[in-house]
């Protein structure tokens, strides 16, 4: 039991991932009584990327993070590639406004359609800054000096750690986002493009951290580990994370835009072509 | 035309107060500067020597080095403790007495009182060795973001125990400055400890 209970309390993990579940679960439930049929799996799929959210930063799982390099990097798995991979495959564009009643449905759109936050959401999510961000994240947290001050101040870590979960979800929304180019979604080739542009750093990186014959973050020494291991053996198993499943997570991505891709080329041409031939 | 002007010279008020800054920068530390990542000094463990219960107040004038770490430790902690001893010895005896050095022991059930008071003690007089329960000591390690793990007993019942390598040096206040390194020069570890007696209080 002791090991499901938080090692540091964190009201925003728990404000998040009891929004994200409270408002999916409100959603589905008003989605049904509309006569509308949400996804079994899409809604797997999101409760389990909330569960894994919660369980990677409020279980004796963050001690280990923050006690021993290859665990963080794990963790970091979880909350940039995994969860919230699994949580935007849950179709949130559509269960979500469910969870508003009709009229503050309304107002929220257009709260969100407003320029001051569509602007920095398009910028954000251009096809050539998005991939900059979600590689550029990785890099920025694992630059020695700044994740040596990131592992001894707790204020750094949650802001390290949120950012992590916040930068996942808009780029993997951007990726698995069901809306082809025609309806206002980014071209599947393009899609592609990206996940091949963010693997290849990721490969580097990570081999650079594997492969290295020196200890690159003596912060775990500072800290001392969670249990006596060698540093260099810490430090290549954490290594191989970043390396091999957070390349093969832009894989399972492509396979996803593949199967995004064809049922649009399967289905008759929108508006634009019905258009043509009137 | 007038909101472009007025931005424009906001933004190079700002970039002019930025320049300013970088130029009035103090000069850097031998040591890892850490002010402001960690919360001050704050704990109430049992003092070796004498077995009394004490906290940071017994401290409060001097600089304070802490260092968690255990006795039977094969090379690590004698290390860091004769390399203090050194920069302690190299600097003018009145500023050597103004630091404490607070040898936390992680190891509570080997380092009985009186081993732990002989150990610091070899280290010279301003080592003081300090011992508590693990509750305690889980707290105190946490609140510096530091750790300890006891490993498996070998036959002859030798356990390994990991802990933090840093050393925390605090200021007479309390509050954290600098994280000391195993690599960090003895000179170094001197002309900073000399820095915050002089620079500090008096």
């Amino acid at each position: 039991m002791q090991l499901l209970l938080p090692y540091h309390f964190y009201p925003e993990v728990v404000a998040f991932c009891a929004l994200a579940a409270g408002g999916y679960a409100l959603g589905l439930r008003r989605m049904v009584q509309a006569g509308e049929r949400p996804g079994v799996g899409a809604a797997i799929a999101w409760f389990t990327g909330v569960v894994l959210t919660y369980g990677v930063m409020h279980t004796y799982l963050d001690y280990l993070s923050q006690y021993m390099f290859w665990v963080h990097r794990g963790q970091h798995l979880v909350l940039h590639h995994l969860a919230p991979f699994l949580m935007v495959l849950g179709a949130p564009h559509r269960v979500l406004p469910y969870a508003f009643p009709p009229a503050a449905r309304a107002r929220l759109g257009a709260v969100l359609r407003h320029p001051v936050l569509r602007w920095p959401y398009r910028t954000v999510q251009h096809p050539l800054i998005a991939p900059v961000l979600f590689v550029g994240l990785i890099f920025f947290w694992l630059d020695a000096e700044i994740h040596f001050d990131a592992m001894l101040s707790i204020d750094l870590y949650r802001v390290m750690n949120a950012s992590m979960v916040i930068d996942g979800l808009l780029f993997w929304w951007l990726i698995v986002d069901p809306r082809g180019r025609h309806a206002g979604g980014l071209g599947f080739g393009v899609r592609i493009l990206l996940l091949w542009a963010i693997m290849i750093p990721q490969i580097m990186l990570g081999a650079h951290i594997g492969l290295a014959d020196g200890v690159l973050y003596d912060v775990y020494a500072v800290c001392g580990r969670a249990w006596p291991i060698s540093p260099l053996t810490d430090q290549q198993i954490g290594g191989l994370i970043t390396w091999i499943p957070a390349a093969m997570m832009s894989v399972i991505g492509a396979l996803v835009v593949f199967r995004l891709w064809l049922r649009e080329s399967m289905q008759p041409e929108p508006a634009v072509a019905n258009g043509a031939k009137a | 035309m007038k909101y472009p002007a007025r931005i424009a010279a906001a933004a190079l008020l700002v970039i002019g107060a930025v320049l300013l800054n970088g130029c009035a920068e103090e000069e850097p530390w031998n040591l890892r500067d850490v002010s402001g990542l960690m919360p001050e000094l704050e704990f109430e463990l049992t003092r070796a020597e004498d077995e009394q219960t004490v906290t940071e107040a017994a401290f409060d004038d001097k600089i304070k080095v802490m260092y968690f770490g255990f006795t039977s430790c094969p090379d690590e902690c004698p290390m860091t403790l004769a390399r203090l001893s050194q920069a302690l010895g190299q600097m003018d005896e009145e500023d050597a007495d103004q630091v404490r050095v607070l040898f936390v022991s992680v190891d509570p059930e080997r380092d009985q009182p009186e081993r732990l008071a002989k150990y610091v003690d070899s280290f010279g007089e301003r080592f003081v060795g300090l011992r508590g329960g693990i509750p305690d000591l889980r707290e105190l390690t946490k609140r510096y973001r530091s750790t300890f793990g006891h490993g498996k007993p070998d036959d002859s019942g030798f356990y390994d125990v990991s802990h933090s390598n840093a050393t925390y040096i605090f200021d007479r206040d309390g509050e954290i400055q600098l994280l000391g390194r195993e690599d960090d020069d003895i000179d170094g570890i001197a002309a900073d400890l000399e820095r915050l007696v002089e620079s500090d209080g008096w």
